[in-house]
This record gives structure tokens, C-alpha cells and sequence, in this order.
């Protein structure tokens, strides 16, 4: 059909700050939830589905000697029992990462760490198919392992992947971003220069749902139906294309309600490729959903980077420029999900939300005897390392100004005459007020007060501290001339059909995990094309019933398909016009919209509804030249840029000097995402990344011993935040629209998870600067916080 | 082994291998999937029933454990249709996104009040304290069970009217409190009461 008005213009811009399509509606998905009637991966039940588990390495490196099945295979229930062999026969023993590495489906040589695949059995109930995992014999020759990424590069380090030809040292990449000479130029000019090694240690995501997959090939017709916790459905389909061999509009991927995401379900993970298998060997439905500890222990973990920052300032408080030098640990195989061109992600955002003249980094990615992945936990895309690192190292030269932190932010941001603001790594910031930001935050958390209450009870020996972040995102990943994945642009879709009685459908590629997809996508069209928003269905998940798109991570769902949701509305709305204009017997430039109909210039009173409209087009109506009989659209939404959604984050703890138990008494977050959608829906994920944060800076820790064992493989050893170790959060806004988004809108949904790091643990050095101390790494577990206090080796836990 | 148990009300008798767990139980014999499972180890609390009106985690209590008890999942919350105040006020306050740890807190929340018809932040807090939620922060889940104490005989027709339509509409500004606050509350769309339309595979 004709191509109509693509860029309409933006109905929000007009009013700034009004939320749009509606504001704060309940959400269309939580009558279901709250029932009991969600409908999730481990739900599903077809006819004569069998039940896989996975054998999984208790050592981190070792050859593989041998392995018996015989004893499993004769145990009442089992199917089959699929070992790696029988996948080097399929051609399937090893498939693509998302970074351009392959990665083990199941052991065929050696096993590169505890917990990986080794042996996959099918039975008939999934108690059965656990019992035979136990009867499985396997004869390992134990290697010793690289568990330090320091280690990884020495020259007698054993090597993690020596399958690669070639292969000889367990080097992966190196990266950089920014200009080194002229950084280290204003570097060894400068007044004050301070340093810090900062470690953001390895965490995963955890989401309570783990992952799992149902896999349902039928033989007659060649159709796999593969119900997955995916967040990337179509991106799914097409390295199943690609790994299975199994043509690509015979694949279905379903995505049906998913239990947390956080990112650990961008990947492709064996047990999906061997729930696959399963179902083509036996003929049967395969259902397999891992454990927690499964899931601890093999699934994408996130961060893991060992980073030298430095940062050089004038001596009354100017910053002038960052640099770091990184050491990214990559576990056994590289399957990070970051776009081709970064093998860093988007690490380059490091300089923060303040105005330098020069900045550089280097990222040096290892191989070691760790589970692989590093896509994972807002922010996927390394943006919660670089935030992190730039506003602890701000911390640091604040206490080495002897200047408060908030009066040493506020000298250096960017102010919002700068923006757009071209940055010393290559990023172009679209908009911002940060200041506007800060200060609000400021006045929200009584900051002067809270200096005064900190000094007086210093005065009796009592230890509270105040901890401030500022950051700023990159995320809406992103513009297809320089992201992609695995070759796939990072962009998405939508369709929009208006039906003849003038209710909607519309279809989109990215995924929910809980963002809401359902109720705020419904308000974009709502906002565009005057439906209410109980009236707009929203489908997602189903790779045959949507169009294609790259999935929800990264913070991309509102950014990109957000923006296709709202331009295809806009398609259906300028189609509309002419077809108003058929029915009016008049021209579609005498037409004026208003929210929901076509009216004619200067006599409201004449005009047609979207209902009307729709009912015409699928009608008798004589409709003109190039217009089908129907109200549909479908876009492809190719980002300009990236969104830059940013915050100040003011967090206040008390520690206990008897203990080292840090509490987190207060935490203030002002975020602003430019135009907003559902305020409940915003805040709740607000919420949610700040409980990730008072985790990660505080709790969450997945450490391996010497031999490379995970010691952090359940909930007792890896610490979730409850409802106790969190306070009552307290959140504000300031709304500064993106002026290259349709709507305005920046994406929200990982900011928390970024900023509110830093913050506290910028309150926990805070507290314990009586002590002279600069910098501790997280997690701040009371152990380490007392080691601190005393002046002792910090212990590893 | 044979076991008899009451769930939601209704009698039930089955065929069990001793070592079957009750979560098992409910979502494999029972097919009630509104109760989910997250460890597996007593950790995580998502798979929380009650039994004879106390919460448990039905992943460390075996099927036999339960016989001859009484068993609410969050299937039994609703009476004729009609809503509990604690499901209500989860949809009014925000207090889930991925509604997987949704059913255990639910339950939790409905124990409490039976005991304790008004309590503080602190024992709601200290109540749902076996449960991890990664989605929400907790605060909306407390301000949840807040709604439901303060509305026990559920929605009236008033709070479908909407709430206090000032706030959250300028360009800064603060949500600390947002209530029932709705930005556009003359337009706001009345909470369903209806049956969610049936999601298939």
C-alpha cells in the first residue's frame, strides 16, 4: 500500500511531562496473574510429553574418559539418554554463541566448568529422569583450572579452549574506546589525578522463574514448537534455523508469560537445543526446566569485570578526564549478547553525565573455567559496570578535594545547553537536565539535614553514611548501521489491524517478563489513535503470530518498539484520513485530527470516528486511489540513536561497628525517562532495580574456589534481598523528552539496577571515612565491612 | 500410597509415590499450575500454600505430609467469583509485574490478615520475609496488603471511580505516595471485574 505520513508529530510534546495513553492504568495482564491463571513454561502439558534433565560436570576442568549409560537407559521410565557423542554424530555437539564463539551443547572433550552439560536423559515423569542421572557413570581426568581472570593471561595458565586450533593462551579480545594520547595528555597535566582498582564481581540475575523449554517436533508436517523463557523469540528462530538445521518457517518459537527475565533468558542454553533433541529422537514432546542451582550455576551470570579506573581533575574541583584499563572475565566459552562491533557492550559510556575533555578505555576479555555468558541483569550491555566505575572513582576524588560529593557532581555535569552532547568515546547523548535532577533529589532526600545529622552522630562514634550517584544510560539498542547481533539489525516491529466495529490488535516483536507489555503498548496506540486502551489487544511471544524484532533486553523494548508501535499507529492514522476524507466527500488536507476522529476543518461538528472509519474501510465505502479496504499498518523501526535515560540517586545507611551490618535506612531516586507512559508501571520497575542494587552492592556474590567450584549455587549462598533487607522507597521524576524518539520516551526499565549500586555503596565508604577509608568492594557483606573497620585482609566473603 | 486432602474445599484422593512433593502434587496431579516453584529448597517461597489456613512451602512438605489436611492454593482465594481483598489490592497497587512469586505472597498476605486484620509495614514485611520477589522492591507488595486490610469486603463502586486525580502530572515531581492517584482519573478505566479470557498454549 501507499507509504503515508511516517513522523506525525509528537502529541506529547506539546504538554510537557503528561504521561501519555491514559497515565496510571491497572494493568491488563495482572487479572490473570492474580488468579492463578499466568500461564508459564512449566504450565504447559501436551499429550505424551516426556521429561528431560541434564548431567552436569561436578568438576571445572577435566577430560572426558568415558561415559556409561547403560545402567540409566535400563531404568523403568527412561526413554533415551543423549550423551555428547550422539550429538557429534547429529552434528549438534556444539552451537553458536551470540558473540561469535561456539559453546559445548554437551561434553564431547572436556569439561570447561562445574556444572556444564554432560548427558541429557528423557523419561516419562521427571522424578524418573532425575533418578537415572544418578546412574550415570562418567570418568573424568582432572586439569587444573584457571578460576582467576588475573591468572588467565600467564604464560603457563592451562589453556580453557585448546579444541581451537591454534590455540594457545586463553586471550579473547581486546577493545578501546576514546583517545589515548590526548587522555593521558590531560592526565599528566592535571592537578590531582587519583586511582582505583574496582571490581564489579560476578552476579546472576536469578530471576524466580528458571529457565526452561518445551519442545514439540512434529515428524509429519517437520514444524517445531518450541515453547521457551525467551526474551528474544524471533532472534531464537533464527539461530535455530541456523544450529538445527530446521528450515526457518518451520520453527515456531512461543514465549508465553515469563517468571523475571533480567536478561538471563536472552541466551540460547543447551537444555533448549537438547529439549529440541529430545522431542526429534523420541517423536514426543520434551519438557525441560532446570533447577535453581542450574540455573545459578550455568546460566549467563553478568559482570565480572576487574577494572583500573584513574581520573584527573583541577585541584578546586573540574573534572578533566576518566581512564580505565579492564580485565573482562568470559567464562569457558564467549557468549555474551553484545552487538557485533562491542565486544565491550556499550563499557564506553564510562564518562558519566559530566562535561570531560578526554577520556579512554581498554577492555581485555579472558577465557577461564567459569560458567560462560556476561549477557545478563540489567544492564546487559556493561552499562552497570561503567556507571559504576565512574561514580565511585568521583566518590574518590571527592574525598581527595575534601569537597562534598554533591557540590563536586554538580560543577561537572553536563548542562542542558550542551546537549545534544557529543561525548569523548563516541556516544551522542540526546537530552538531559541533569542538574534540574540532582537537585531534586537533593530536596527530596533534606540533604543538608542529612549532613548534619551525619556529623553529629559521628560526634558520639555512630557510623552513618550518605552515598549520592548520578548516572546516565545508553540503552534502545540501536541503529542498524552499527548494531546488530549475529548479523541480525537490532531493530523491530509492529503491526496494527483496527477491526470493522473499530477495536484493535496490535502485534510486536519484543517480549514481557513482567514490564507490562500488555497494558503500556495498548496506551502508545491509545495515546495515537484514540482507542481506549481496554479496546487494543496486544499479542507478543509467538514468533507466528508477530513481526519480527530483536526481543526485550537492554532497556529496548519502549525505545525501539515502542517507537514502532507509535509510528504504526500514526500509519493507521494518516490511512485513516483518506478514507474520513472518502466518506466526508471531501479532501484528506480539509481534515483535522483529534484524538480518536477526522473532523473537517472549521465545522467539528462534521467528521468520522475510528470506528466509523474502520467500519467504511472494511464497508462499501468508494475508497480512493492506493488505499486498501482495510485499517491496518505494519513498520520496521529503525533507531536513529540510542536513548539516554539518567538519575541522581541519594541512598543513607547506618552500619553497625559492632557487626559490620550495613542498613539501608533510606534511598531517594529521582529518574527521569523522558516522556512516560503508565507512572505505576515506571515506578514498579523503579522498585525492582533498586532491590537488585541494595543486592549487588550489599549481598549477591557468586565466588568459585581455588578448584573452580561455584560457591554460590543456591539461594542459601547466593543472597536475594527480601522485604527485610530493603526500605520504603522513595521516587521522583523530572521528564526531559528524547527529541529523536516518536513519543519522546527513553526506556526505564534498568535504570534502577544501574545507578543504585554506586549510591550505596558511595554511603557505605561514606560511613567508614572516620576510618580513612576510600573504597571497599561489593558485595559490602558484614564480614567485610567489620575486616574494614578493624584494619584487616578483607576476607573473600 | 493412597492420600485424601481437602483443596480449596473440595475433597481429593489419589494414587502417590511416598516421596512425590506436595508443589508436585498440586501442579502435576492436581493440574492447579497457579502454584509455582522457584528452588525447590525452602529458599525462595514462591511455591507457598496454605495448609489448615498457615503458609508452607509446598516444595519441602511431601503430598503424604498433607493428607487428611486442608490445602488453599491461590486457585481457592476467590469466592464465587468475586475477588479476595488481598488478590484487589495487588491489582490496585501495583504489587506484581511477572506474577511468578504473585500466588505465594498472595496467600501469605491473606494468612496474615486472618490473624492480624491491620498490620504495620514491619509485620507485613516480616510475614512475607520467606518469599523472594525480583520484580517489585517489596513496597508495592506491602502497600498491597495495606489495600486489602483497609478494604475488607474488597472493591466498592467509590474506589472504581477512581482516587485522587492530582498528582503526577507535572514535569518533576515526587510518587512517594501515589495511592490510587490517577493522572487522567475521568478517564481512568474501571478495574475489571470480569474472568480473564483463558490463555492457551
Amino acid at each position: 500500500m501507499t507509504i503515508l505520513q511516517e513522523h506525525a508529530p509528537n502529541p506529547a510534546a506539546d504538554d510537557e511531562g503528561r504521561p501519555i495513553g491514559y497515565g496510571r492504568l491497572q494493568r491488563k495482564e495482572d487479572p490473570r496473574f492474580v488468579r492463578g491463571r499466568g500461564h508459564y513454561v512449566d504450565d504447559i502439558t501436551l499429550p505424551g510429553m516426556l521429561h528431560g534433565a541434564i548431567l552436569r560436570s561436578p568438576v571445572a576442568h577435566a577430560r572426558l574418559v568415558s561415559i556409561d549409560t547403560t545402567a540409566a537407559l535400563a531404568h523403568p521410565g527412561v526413554v533415551a539418554v543423549i550423551t555428547g557423542a550422539d550429538l557429534l554424530g547429529l552434528g549438534l555437539a556444539w552451537a553458536p554463541t551470540l558473540s561469535a564463539d561456539v559453546q559445548a551443547v554437551l561434553v564431547t572433550d572436556k569439561v570447561r566448568f562445574q556444572g556444564q552439560e554432560v548427558a541429557f536423559v528423557v523419561a516419562e515423569d521427571r522424578y524418573a529422569a532425575r533418578d537415572a542421572l544418578e546412574l550415570i557413570e562418567v570418568d573424568y581426568d582432572v586439569l587444573p583450572p584457571v578460576v582467576d581472570a588475573r591468572k588467565a593471561l600467564d604464560a603457563d595458565a592451562p589453556v580453557v579452549r585448546d579444541e581451537m586450533e591454534g590455540r594457545t593462551d586463553n586471550h579473547i579480545f581486546d577493545w578501546e574506546a576514546g583517545n589515548k594520547a590526548e587522555t593521558d595528555a590531560v592526565f599528566a597535566a592535571a592537578d590531582v589525578v587519583v586511582s582505583q582498582e574496582i571490581v564489579y564481581p560476578r552476579s546472576h540475575p536469578a530471576p524466580m522463574e528458571t529457565c526452561g523449554a518445551v519442545a514439540d517436533f512434529d515428524a509429519v508436517t517437520g514444524k517445531l514448537t518450541l515453547y521457551e523463557t525467551s526474551q528474544a523469540p524471533h532472534a531464537h528462530r533464527t539461530l535455530f534455523a541456523m544450529v538445527a538445521g530446521i528450515p526457518e518457517h518451520k520453527i515456531r518459537i512461543v514465549s508465553p508469560d515469563i517468571g523475571g527475565g533480567f536478561g538471563n533468558k536472552v541466551g540460547i542454553y543447551p537444555g533448549y537445543i537438547l529439549a529440541v533433541v529430545g522431542s526429534i529422537v523420541t517423536g514426543k514432546p520434551v519438557k525441560w526446566m532446570e533447577d535453581r542451582s542450574e540455573n545459578l550455576m550455568s546460566t549467563s551470570f553478568a559482570r565480572d569485570y576487574i577494572m583500573q579506573g584513574e581520573i584527573a581533575a583541577t585541584k578546586d574541583g573540574r573534572i578533566l578526564a576518566v581512564r580505565t584499563k579492564v580485565l573482562a572475565d568470559h567464562g569457558a566459552f564467549n557468549a555474551t549478547a553484545q552487538p557485533t562491533k562491542y565486544p565491550a557492550g556499550f563499557f564506553h559510556i564510562f564518562t558519566g553525565s559530566y562535561d570531560l575533555q578526554a577520556a579512554h578505555c581498554s577492555v581485555t576479555g579472558v577465557y577461564t573455567n567459569k560458567a560462560p555468558g556476561g549477557v545478563a541483569y540489567a544492564c546487559s550491555f556493561r552499562v552497570t559496570e561503567a556507571v559504576y566505575l565512574v561514580e565511585r572513582l568521583v566518590d574518590i576524588l571527592a574525598a581527595k578535594l575534601e569537597m562534598d560529593p554533591a557540590e563536586l557532581r554538580l560543577k561537572n555535569l553536563i548542562k542542558p545547553e550542551q546537549f545534544p552532547y557529543p561525548n569523548k568515546t563516541g556516544w551522542e547523548y540526546d537530552s538531559g537536565d541533569y542538574e534540574r535532577a540532582l537537585r531534586l533529589s537533593m530536596k527530596m532526600a533534606g540533604y543538608d539535614d542529612l549532613r548534619r545529622e551525619q556529623q553529629a552522630k559521628r560526634d558520639r562514634g555512630e557510623l552513618m553514611g550518605i552515598g549520592i550517584s548520578f548516572f546516565t544510560e545508553t540503552v534502545g539498542a540501536g541503529p542498524r548501521k552499527h548494531m546488530d547481533i549475529v548479523g541480525l539489525g537490532m531493530n523491530d516491529g509492529a503491526e496494527l489491524r483496527v477491526h470493522p466495529t473499530g477495536k484493535a490488535v496490535v502485534r510486536i516483536s519484543v517480549q514481557s517478563q513482567g514490564q507490562g507489555h500488555e497494558t503500556t503498548f495498548a496506551q502508545i496506540v491509545a495515546e495515537e489513535i484514540g482507542i481506549p486502551p481496554e479496546d487494543i489487544d496486544v499479542v507478543h511471544g509467538d514468533t507466528d503470530q508477530t513481526p519480527f524484532g530483536l526481543g526485550t533486553y537492554g532497556s529496548r523494548s519502549t525505545p525501539v518498539s515502542g517507537a514502532a508501535v507509535a509510528l504504526v499507529a500514526r500509519k493507521v492514522r494518516e490511512k485513516a484520513r483518506f478514507i474520513a476524507a472518502a466518506m466526508l466527500e471531501t479532501r484528506p488536507e480539509d481534515l483535522e485530527w483529534e484524538k480518536g476522529r477526522w473532523f473537517v476543518k472549521g465545522d467539528p461538528s462534521v467528521g468520522k470516528t475510528i470506528a466509523e472509519i474502520a467500519m467504511g474501510a472494511y464497508g462499501t465505502v468508494a475508497l480512493p486511489e492506493g488505499i486498501d479496504g482495510n485499517l491496518d499498518a505494519e513498520v520496521t523501526y529503525d533507531p536513529p540513536n540510542l536513548t539516554f535515560p539518567f538519575g541522581a540517586y541519594i541512598c543513607v545507611v547506618d552500619v553497625d561497628p559492632g557487626t559490620g551490618h550495613v542498613t539501608v535506612r533510606r534511598f531517594v531516586a529521582v529518574d527521569d525517562c523522558g516522556t512516560r507512559i503508565n507512572p505505576m508501571i515506571i515506578e514498579g520497575q523503579v522498585h525492582g532495580g533498586l532491590t537488585d542494587g541494595v543486592g549487588m552492592a550489599l549481598m549477591q556474590f557468586i565466588e568459585f574456589d581455588e578448584s573452580g567450584n561455584n560457591l554460590g549455587g543456591s539461594f542459601m549462598d547466593y543472597l536475594i534481598p527480601t522485604a527485610m533487607e530493603v526500605p520504603d522507597w522513595e521516587t521522583g521524576y523530572t521528564v526531559t523528552p528524547s527529541p529523536h524518539h516518536p513519543i519522546g520516551a527513553k526506556g526505564i526499565g534498568e535504570s534502577a539496577t544501574v545507578g543504585s549500586p554506586p549510591a550505596i555503596v558511595n554511603a557505605v565508604v561514606d560511613a567508614l571515612a572516620p576510618f580513612g577509608i576510600t573504597h571497599m568492594d561489593m558485595p559490602c557483606t558484614p564480614a567485610r565491612v567489620w575486616a574494614a573497620i578493624q584494619g584487616r585482609p578483607r576476607p573473600p566473603i | 500410597m493412597q492420600i485424601t486432602m481437602t483443596v480449596n474445599g473440595t475433597d481429593v484422593t489419589n494414587e502417590v509415590e511416598p516421596r512425590v512433593l506436595l508443589v508436585h502434587y498440586i501442579r502435576d496431579v492436581l493440574r492447579l499450575t497457579g502454584t509455582h516453584w522457584g528452588c525447590d529448597t525452602s529458599n525462595c517461597g514462591t511455591c507457598v500454600v496454605l495448609m489448615d489456613g498457615q503458609p508452607v512451602k509446598s516444595c519441602t512438605v511431601l503430598a503424604a505430609m498433607a493428607d487428611g489436611h486442608a490445602i488453599t492454593t491461590v486457585e481457592g482465594l476467590a469466592t464465587g467469583g468475586t475477588l479476595d481483598p488481598v488478590q484487589q489490592g495487588f491489582m490496585e497497587e501495583h504489587g506484581l509485574q511477572c506474577g511468578f512469586c504473585t500466588p505465594g505472597m498472595m496467600l501469605t498476605a491473606r494468612a496474615l490478615l486472618d490473624v492480624n486484620p491491620h498490620p504495620d509495614d514491619t509485620e507485613i514485611r516480616r510475614a512475607i520475609s520467606g518469599q523472594i520477589c525480583r520484580c517489585t522492591g517489596y513496597a508495592t507488595i506491602v502497600r498491597s496488603v495495606h489495600w486489602a486490610a483497609d478494604h475488607p469486603a474488597g472493591m466498592t463502586e467509590a474506589d472504581a471511580a477512581g482516587g485522587d486525580p492530582a498528582a503526577l502530572d507535572d514535569s518533576a515531581g515526587t510518587t512517594t505516595e501515589p495511592g490510587a492517584a490517577a493522572a487522567e482519573a475521568a478517564r481512568a478505566i474501571p478495574a475489571s471485574q470480569t474472568e480473564p479470557e483463558e490463555v492457551t498454549a
